[in-house]
């Protein structure tokens, strides 16, 4: 079963790291962006299936941190395409 | 476990692909959105390598933190979307600056072949010295950073603030005292404001939670610290409060009160302990849980007044 | 009764695997910002959500179920936030 958890999570971040090709390829900003997040989501499902497998502790905390900070980057970034245009925005 | 080493093969090709890319990318936009993804694999390998304190850091520090302050500092000086300002470095510069890199490249690389195969660490002997010089800490990661070379965690906190006084420096004379410009100028959407209202609180709790549990188990100070940091700034970016201003006394405080509770601490326990930060036996664990709750808020506070710059007499940002 | 279980979460963490692999189809091959929006926030509920499903029944207390809970609710949350704001840059043309 801990292997089949295993190969979950490495066949999640090989998928989700096969996306990462957008951010070459993407003719905007925002379709990088969008594959950025892909690999946070991604990243978080392996490290949780990490968890249960391997038992580490505090692999699920690592998890919990970066769904957060996930969100927190996308804010970011999200802020300064809005700012390009000269910021007369709502 | 044979799905492994296919696993970690595959770690190690992508975070050298994206670290090429990295350098390679045109647009700093792109560049530092390969930047937060090599940090966010990273992490993965930290994990990989059986340390989950440090890819929290990672994750944190260099996914989150590093890339909001790389660009919001990337927007500020306005050069998002051109990546050439003045004349470009001649052919001569660029050979010696990489013949320079390709040593210490070379040179880490050789140090790190070149460790004993049984690797000298500390934690088997901080296990067994756990009621003692272990200050009865279950997690040997804060037992050394907090026993064992605490002088070293606190001048760390030192460099911080020193940090976020280069920072202050680079602002206008006149503006001296301000506060730094908002994160975000215009007005934001409803949906940001939505997600900043639920995401701060809750995460703000994570944060406490990730400190501490830091005793025990993987976690600590200065992970909690850089989450409570990243729910600020989420704050501020959707304009739901405002960076302080840099003269103020309570700020200021705050800002300083971990290293110099750490410091006041450490110099008493020459006198209620052994020796110059030494703690004593019976109260080990409370004080440095006390020493780190200070810690967080320094953290907390200094990581956000990076990121929003230096004080700012108008509302340009 | 444990195979049973094992079975759920294998079942379970498949399909996610599946909507993962799906959203990755999806972002590279969709033509347009928009449509590929779309598919990112399928990965994000439903892939993740099935993996969190697949393990709950695998923790060792109640306090480790809600804890994936609690991830899970966390991405759904700034996904369906972000997708808000991502479309709305779209819209008004600035990419």
């Amino acid at each position: 079963m801990n292997q089949f958890l295993l190969a979950g999570a490495g066949l999640i971040i090989v998928t989700v790291a096969i996306g990462l090709a957008r951010i070459l390829r993407g003719p905007h900003d925002i379709d990088r962006l969008m594959a950025v997040q892909l690999l946070g989501t991604g990243g978080i499902a392996a490290l949780l299936l990490t968890a249960y497998a391997t038992k580490v502790p505090g692999v699920d905390d690592v998890a919990l941190g970066l769904a957060l900070l996930a969100a927190f980057a996308t804010m970011a970034f999200l802020n300064l395409v809005d700012a390009d245009e000269g910021g007369a925005g709502s | 476990m044979s799905v492994l080493p296919v696993l970690d093969l595959v770690l190690i090709v992508l975070v050298i692909g994206l670290a090429a890319w990295t350098i390679v990318a045109r647009d700093i936009f792109a560049a530092v959105l390969a930047y937060v993804a090599y940090g966010l694999l990273l992490a993965f390998v930290w994990i990989r390598l059986h340390a989950p304190d440090v890819a929290l850091t990672e994750a944190a520090v260099g996914g989150g933190v590093t890339g909001v302050l790389l660009i919001t500092a990337g927007k500020r000086l306005g050069a998002l979307k051109a990546s050439e300002a003045g004349a470009p470095p001649g052919l001569v510069l660029k050979l010696v600056a990489g013949a320079l890199a390709l040593l210490v490249a070379g040179a880490v690389a050789f140090a790190v072949v070149s460790l004993p195969t049984s690797a000298p660490t500390l934690a088997p002997e901080i296990a067994a010295a756990a009621p003692g010089p272990g200050a009865g800490l279950g997690n040997p990661i804060t037992a050394v950073l907090m026993a064992y070379r605490s002088f070293d965690t606190m001048l760390e906190k030192v460099v911080l603030i020193l940090a976020v006084l280069g920072v202050w420096s680079v602002g206008a004379d006149q503006a001296w005292g301000a506060a730094p410009a908002p994160l975000r100028k215009p007005p934001p959407d409803g949906a940001m404001v939505f997600l900043a209202q639920i995401l701060a609180p809750a995460g703000a709790l994570i944060g406490i939670h990730i400190f501490w549990v830091g005793a025990d188990a993987p976690g600590g100070a200065f992970q909690g610290g850089a989450l409570l940091a990243a729910m600020w700034m989420i704050a501020m970016m959707a304009r739901l409060t405002e960076p302080p201003r840099v003269a103020s006394r309570r700020l200021r405080h705050a800002l300083i009160s971990g290293p110099a509770v750490f410091l006041v601490i450490g110099l008493a326990g020459a006198f209620i302990a052994d020796a110059f930060f030494a703690f004593p036996p019976a109260l080990a664990k409370p004080l440095i849980l006390l020493i780190e709750t200070f810690m967080v808020l320094s953290i907390a506070l200094a990581l956000p007044l990076l990121v929003a710059g230096p004080p700012n007499g108008s509302d340009e940002p | 009764m444990s195979l049973l279980v094992d079975l759920f979460s294998l079942a379970s963490i498949g399909a996610g695997v599946f909507f993962f692999v799906a959203g990755t189809v999806g972002l590279l091959r969709f033509p347009d910002s928009l449509t590929r929006l779309h598919v990112l926030s399928k990965a994000d509920n439903l892939g993740l959500g099935l993996i969190v499903l697949g393990l709950m029944p695998r923790a060792d207390s109640l306090l480790e179920a809600l804890k994936l809970l609690v991830t899970w609710a966390l991405v759904l949350l700034s996904g369906a936030a972000t997708s808000q704001l991502i479309g709305r840059a779209l819209r008004r043309g600035r990419k």
